[in-house]
């Protein structure tokens, strides 16, 4: 059942007009018009957003709000309209996004207090979480694409935000070529169903009519899955392009907290989650995506292990809680894949701006080496900081314990033992790097320079910490195990619209025997923790010294970066430089020419030859080609 | 007394009137040079923009009349004429936009400019029109003299003497290679009219030996004017050292041209041969893409990363054409052109902004901090780079996403990827020209644009299309396939399937 509701359109409408109003009155509105413009949009999308979920609720289940905004493409049978769709999967990430995001525009307000660029920076903000709306409210693969596209832009505008720096620029640069290697896939993936489904002159791209048209996908479910796999991979910094992601880290923090926790990196698992349908047909696919998150999952914690940069260790921590994202989904467990994405939304927000919070205090600091003893003198900042680390490590009652639980439960019932030990693994890695940074940072001896004067936030940066740090406490008290309370809501609410996931009665004795081993290696990592960053804080430079290679291994992130670099990087580059320019120009087809005694009179006279750019090169190059167009012609007519 | 003559209105100038116009506005603007100064060189702009909204305004009228054919077969009117005429007279007059202030400040000055100018969109709408390969044979080369006078129209200047005589040179090379071609083709069918051609494909006693030999030739032809790799080379010396709105005709007109004739003659006329040319068209959209992409990756002039981005464009668009067995990709062809149109003369705008007399500011080091100081032209330019690299839901996107659902439908899918890993690769070198605008220290100051309001009108009309183009894609798609199909409608049969 599907209802007309035409003020979803206000979800997009208000950040559009944030958008407008920071470009084009913001820097002459001043500051506080701003301020207000710039986060009340958010809050006011937030607001339509809860509206359509009360509506939603009153609705049957399975139902959604619709509305088409203008008939984009009609090109022959195929039709693609502007139009948004308000189901219970949408709504949950509407939610997600907009209050979350909303909460982190409000922190904004503080932490860019001092920073003269503030309209452009809430322009590119509300851009952000608009193109992320429109992303998730999209009813078809296009209009999503335009979305997928779109934060992609906008993380490179954020990432270089403060364009002086020539460096952070690259980075962006970074980010969105990367991105565009996923987009590719994405593309294929699109292009890939649209061939499969026209074969059959059926021509649609929405949601709606691909799972009604289900079947038709089924020969080519598996290509398009893994397409479309790549295309999450580049989104949801998975291996192998989440190599973009740490270095996304020289925004500004808030910016990081809504790459990282309200819209961005969730956009891969949001699209597997809402292409569902098509995953089922595709085992294969599935399981490629369970193994890619847990992979990832497991990599990831490793490399947070060694990194002495705050925002980076939480980089590394979003690439790995990701991975467990995938693996729920991978599972078939879509409804406990989105429930970790949102609980993680709430946790991994916190924490950055927590770390904004302390980079702040510290002006501009990020190395946990220079922190230590914080606790006392930023009390709220701790507090909230230390209710996220235990809601990412899974303590039992804190919201990241009811999803990750969910996620490892059912990866083991899907039959896959050996990703769900590791993910237990990673469970520990998860308690040993957050209560590093932790110990690192709030405990121990301070390591601060003198000069610093640390102080706790204002109340505009500490309100959007409370309110975080509450919803990581209690975010997960919408899907509690099964007879508890109101039991899994949270999975009853999206079941319709993920339909069939998997046997639902296992929260069994199994269930609780798997949450006890996956509390153990929790529990291993925290006294891990203890030990080597409060009780003997000399202990982890002498491992370090002992095993330097592994240590190195880590700390250089495996030399990712550096493989990419001199394969994609210097390869391309060196045959751009070598061979297509300086080499057509003037080496390698001179000497082509020189070799077959075609350029008698070039040889000697450099002068001339530059004088005249080489024109008897191109002819020569001309004449080759016509010469190649010439034989295949006279093979076709000789093999006649 | 005596009545009008009413078969004259209807005589086969009727098609040709935007032609006429053009042809006789020319010598017009010719004419007035006489009569104006140097300094007023502007007011001659503006008389040209004129003449050419008012071609296209009869060329509009003529957009929704039914396919037919004039001066016995040789000019087909209709739709896939008036498309082409169209998007030629809009580049035209938008180069005559952009030139005004920028002629005056160059010393341009003078009516042969602007003539040259009207030639060359008269040898355009020639080669768009032609039915024949010799009116297509000659309105190439009415344009192609016009574009090689109007390359090395800063005479002072070595590298724009450079570029004509290189493009002039290696022109008369392929003029030569056209030709044969055509006499190939007129030995083999006994006509150089295309649809006689056509019908003559299907006959026994046509010498296929012959005829192949004649489509090699056209080929090759065709892909030079293209600038396709391997033909490509004089394009970035040539895109480089002419007058930059020069520089932007070439990109937009001179390609839109040579594709109206080569997409007529091939696509829909020698649609039965498929077979035969899609795979040499293979091989050279997927060279051209990638050279044209890898190449722009290491450039540090502008203009120069914008001719090899012209050369990987072409690339793409020779996808579709590649795709000839897809319904589609004839309209897919002819979309992209526009959105192309629209995106690069935008681009090229900019680089006219930042140029000024005796100091020609179009290295990459030259736009840092261009967004601090002119956030406006910044912003436009990074949306022409950005639809360049294909980004919805601007005009770049659109023109990629329907060529590319076409190759498949064709069942290219190795050409596919190939396409679209390259336009990956190509985001790089796009994003290079927003880091650097996003750099703070360095870079020129351009002249105030508050006494260039000519400049800013192109700037806008080509930023609102590559917005509206992408947004509300709809008519534009529309009539893009309408136009295409009008074209198949002049043919004598109709014929889709060629596939392998």
């Amino acid at each position: 059942m599907t209802a007309q509701f035409p003020a979803l359109a206000l979800i997009l409408l208000f950040p559009a007009i944030g958008v407008v109003f920071n470009i084009f009155v913001g820097p002459r509105a001043g500051r506080n018009a701003v301020n207000v413009a710039g986060t009340g949009v958010i809050f006011a999308a937030f607001a339509v957003g809860l509206w359509a979920f009360a509506r939603l609720l009153a609705m049957p289940a399975g139902a959604a709000l619709e509305v088409t905004l203008w008939p984009w493409i009609i090109a022959d049978q195929f039709h693609t309209a502007i139009a948004l769709r308000f189901d219970a999967l949408s709504a949950v990430m509407t939610l997600v996004v907009s209050g979350v995001g909303a909460v982190i525009h409000l922190y904004s307000i503080g932490y860019m207090a001092h920073d003269e660029d503030y309209a452009r920076y809430f322009a590119y903000m509300n851009l952000f979480a608009l193109s992320m709306l429109v992303l998730v409210l999209a009813d078809n693969l296009l209009l999503m694409f335009v979305g997928w596209e779109g934060v992609g832009l906008c993380s490179y505008l954020l990432i270089a935000f403060w364009y002086g720096n020539a460096q952070f620029a690259y980075n962006g640069r970074k980010a969105f070529v990367v991105n565009r290697v996923g987009d590719a896939g994405f593309i294929l993936g699109i292009l890939t169903m649209l061939s499969a489904l026209a074969a059959h002159g059926v021509w649609t791209l929405n949601f709606a009519g691909l799972q009604a048209h289900a079947a038709m996908l089924a020969p080519v479910a598996t290509m398009a899955g893994l397409l479309l796999l790549l295309g999450a991979t580049g989104k949801s910094a998975q291996i192998p392009l989440y190599v973009w992601l740490p270095d996304a880290m020289v925004g500004p923090t808030p910016v990081s907290a809504l790459i990282h926790a309200a819209t961005m990196v969730t956009a891969g698992v949001y699209m597997i989650a809402r292409l569902h349908f098509l995953y089922a047909l595709t085992p294969d696919a599935m399981h490629v995506v369970a193994v890619i998150g847990g992979v990832t999952a497991f990599f990831a914690a490793t490399v947070a292990l060694v990194q002495s940069d705050i925002k980076r260790v939480l980089a590394y921590s979003t690439i790995s809680q990701l991975g467990y994202m995938f693996m729920g989904v991978g599972a078939g467990a879509f409804a406990a894949g989105i429930f970790h994405l949102m609980t993680h939304a709430f946790f991994k927000g916190l924490l950055f701006l927590c770390a904004g919070s302390i980079i702040h205090a510290l002006k501009g600091e990020q190395d946990m080496n220079r922190m230590g003893a914080l606790w006392r003198r930023m009390p709220i900042t701790y507090a909230t900081m230390l209710a996220a680390t235990l809601a990412i490590c899974a303590v039992p009652g804190f919201s990241g314990y009811f999803s990750k639980d969910l996620i490892l439960e059912r990866t083991f019932e899907a039959g896959d033992e050996g990703l769900w030990l590791l993910g237990v693994i990673t469970a520990g890695l998860t308690a040993l790097y957050m209560f590093r940074l932790l110990f690192l940072t709030f405990h121990g001896t301070s390591r601060v320079a003198p000069d610093k004067h640390v102080h706790e936030s204002p109340p505009v940066m500490t309100v959007p910490l409370i309110i975080l740090g509450l919803l990581s406490v209690a975010g997960g008290w919408v899907e509690l195990p099964p007879g508890w309370l109101w039991g899994g809501a949270f999975s009853r609410f999206l079941m319709p619209v993920l339909c069939r996931s998997r046997s639902q009665a296992a929260h069994g004795a199994a269930g609780g025997a798997l949450g006890v081993v996956a509390m153990l290696a929790t529990l291993t990592g925290f006294l891990l923790a203890y030990i080597l960053y409060i009780q003997s804080p000399a202990l982890p430079g002498r491992i370090a010294a002992r095993a330097s290679a592994l240590y190195h291994l880590l700390v250089r992130k495996y030399y990712v970066d550096e493989l990419y670099n001199l394969i994609f990087g210097r390869f391309l580059f060196w045959g751009s430089t070598n061979v297509l320019s300086r080499g057509v120009d003037s080496g390698l087809i001179d000497g082509i020419v020189d070799g077959a005694g075609l350029g008698v009179e070039a040889a000697g006279e450099v002068t001339r030859r530059s004088a005249t750019g080489n024109v008897q090169v191109y002819a020569f190059v001309y004449l080759a080609g016509a010469v190649g167009i010439a034989a295949y012609y006279v093979y076709l007519v000789m093999v006649r | 007394m005596t009545q009008f003559n009413w078969s004259l209105i209807n005589f086969a100038w009727l098609p040709i009137l935007p032609l006429i116009v053009v042809a006789v506005g020319a010598m017009g603007v010719l004419l007035a040079g006489v009569q104006v100064d140097d300094e007023d060189s502007g007011a001659l702009g503006i008389l040209t923009i004129a003449l050419l909204v008012f071609a296209a305004v009869l060329s509009l009228l003529l957009f929704g009349g039914r396919p037919s054919v004039a001066f016995s077969g040789a000019l087909a009117a209709g739709g896939y004429t008036a498309y082409f005429d169209l998007l030629v007279l809009f580049a035209a007059a938008m180069t005559a936009l952009m030139s005004v202030e920028y002629a005056a400040d160059q010393g341009l000055a003078g009516a042969e400019y602007y003539a040259l100018l009207m030639f060359a969109a008269l040898g355009m709408m020639l080669m768009a029109a032609g039915d024949d390969l010799i009116v297509i044979f000659l309105g190439l080369e009415t344009m192609s003299i016009a574009i090689y006078a109007l390359a090395g129209f800063m005479r002072h200047d070595p590298r724009s003497n450079e570029a004509a005589l290189k493009y002039f040179l290696l022109g008369a090379f392929s003029t030569g290679f056209l030709l044969y071609g055509i006499a190939f083709i007129y030995g083999a069918t006994g006509s150089i009219k295309l649809e006689p051609i056509e019908a003559a494909l299907s006959r026994p006693a046509t010498d296929n030996a012959l005829l192949l030999a004649g489509v090699g030739l056209l080929l090759i032809g065709f892909g030079f004017k293209i600038a396709a790799v391997p033909f490509h080379m004089w394009a970035p010396d040539a895109y480089e050292g002419a007058p930059t709105p020069v520089t932007a005709f070439m990109a937009v007109g001179v390609k839109a041209a040579a594709f109206a004739a080569f997409v007529r003659i091939f696509m829909v006329h020698l649609g039965p041969l498929g077979p035969q040319w899609t795979m040499v068209l293979w091989v050279m959209a997927g060279l051209t893409m990638t050279v044209g992409n890898l190449a722009a990756l290491v450039q540090t002039n502008i203009k120069r990363m914008l001719a090899y981005s012209a050369i990987a464009h072409a690339g793409y668009i020779l996808v579709g054409m590649t795709a000839a067995a897809a319904p589609r990709a004839g309209g897919a062809i002819l979309y992209y052109l526009l959105g192309y149109a629209f995106t690069n003369l935008g681009a090229f705008t900019v680089v006219v902004a930042l140029e000024r007399r005796g100091a020609i500011h179009d290295n990459l080091a030259d736009y840092r901090g261009l967004a601090a100081r002119h956030p406006f032209l910044a912003a436009a330019m990074a949306l022409f780079m950005l639809s360049l690299a294909g980004v919805p839901p601007l005009a770049g996107f659109f023109g990629k996403f329907y060529i590319f659902s076409a190759a498949l439908d064709a069942h290219l899918l190795w050409l596919t990827i190939i396409a679209v890993i390259n336009s990956v690769i190509s985001a790089y070198y796009y994003l290079s020209v927003l880091i650097a605008m996003y750099v703070r220290e360095g870079g020129v100051e351009p002249a105030a644009l508050r006494t260039r309001p000519a400049l800013i009108a192109t700037l806008v009309i080509a930023a609102a299309g590559t917005v509206a183009i992408g947004l509300f894609p709809q008519p534009y798609i529309t009539s893009a396939a309408g136009a295409f199909v009008s074209a198949l409608g002049n043919a004598p049969h109709h014929h889709v399937v060629l596939s392998r």
